[in-house]
């Protein structure tokens, strides 16, 4: 049962993020890029992360997939809503590079006898992993944590500086501070 | 094959990570070669949790793999909201994002 729905979440994983690469339509990449951040977080869960799982769902599918959404709306020439396809080289080139990483990291996954053998850890059946994440968030992870809140908030002055509707020169940032 | 393991969840971010790779490499839109980033990060956060269950370095380390994934699913949050207000004043100053046309720093 494990395995089948491990290889279900797979497919649901890995179909999609082929149609990301190498659709022509953008919006078909958009959209199939949504059922990859669902495969991903169904493997979350079978992983026992259930916490990870559903704030992926949260934040990339009901956040970041949104603003590539919104993005590509604000952004969109209508004759580049087809992509065509770049120059030969390039792409063969492409497929080499990722054929290779491809390659290099199946042979480093299958190859060491420590990770093929390792067996998962038992979680209890009322393994808590929220309270355990909260509890390590404002314990031993509180700097991270406050860190990363105060990167939340450069991020979100920034883009929202950046991205004004009036334009933005380096002059406004100079003058503003 | 046997059971699932270990080697299968990673294996799933070698080929999210390699397609993420040739989409970086050969998408021209912008936008599209964000999403491209977004499959990387996914990669390596799958790897993080996968290591995160399949470890045997004691108790105490149970969640630290989880912990990092999170923080990295934040920081993909705000690289992305960033990365697209850049792309929206490319638009706006070059009409196109179409990223091999954008090369006016190029000599």
């Amino acid at each position: 049962m494990y395995d089948f729905l491990f290889y279900t979440f797979a497919l649901i994983t890995v179909l999609p993020a082929f149609v990301v690469v190498f659709a022509r339509n953008i919006a078909h990449s958009a959209f199939s890029l949504m059922f990859t951040l669902f495969g991903v977080a169904g493997l979350y869960v079978m992983l026992g992360a259930d916490f990870v799982g559903v704030s992926q769902l949260l934040i990339y599918v009901g956040g970041i997939l949104v603003l590539f959404l919104f993005g590509m709306m604000l952004t969109a020439n209508i004759d580049q809503l087809r992509e065509e396809q770049p120059p030969m080289a390039r792409q063969l080139g492409a497929v080499f590079v990722g054929a290779a990483m491809l390659a290099m990291l199946t042979m480093a996954v299958w190859g060491i006898p420590a990770w093929r053998n390792a067996t998962p850890r038992m979680l209890p059946n009322d393994a808590q992993t929220t309270s355990t994440i909260g509890t390590l968030f404002m314990g031993d992870f509180a700097l991270l944590f406050i860190a990363s809140s105060i990167a939340i908030l450069v991020a979100l002055v920034g883009a929202a500086m950046i991205a004004r509707a009036d334009g933005f020169s380096s002059e406004d940032a100079s003058t503003r501070m | 094959m046997p059971a699932v393991g270990l080697p299968h969840f990673l294996t799933i971010g070698a080929i999210l990570f390699s397609l993420g790779l040739f989409a970086i490499i050969t998408r021209r839109n912008a936008v599209m070669l964000l999403m491209g980033i977004e499959l990387i990060l996914n990669a390596a956060n799958v790897n993080l949790v996968a290591f995160s269950r399949y470890s045997t370095a004691g108790t105490s380390l149970m969640m630290t793999g989880q912990i990092a994934s999170l923080f990295v699913i934040v920081l993909a949050a705000c690289e992305a909201a960033v990365a697209l207000a850049i792309v929206l004043n490319i638009y706006k100053r070059f009409s196109t994002i179409n990223v091999d046309e954008v090369d006016m720093l190029r000599d």
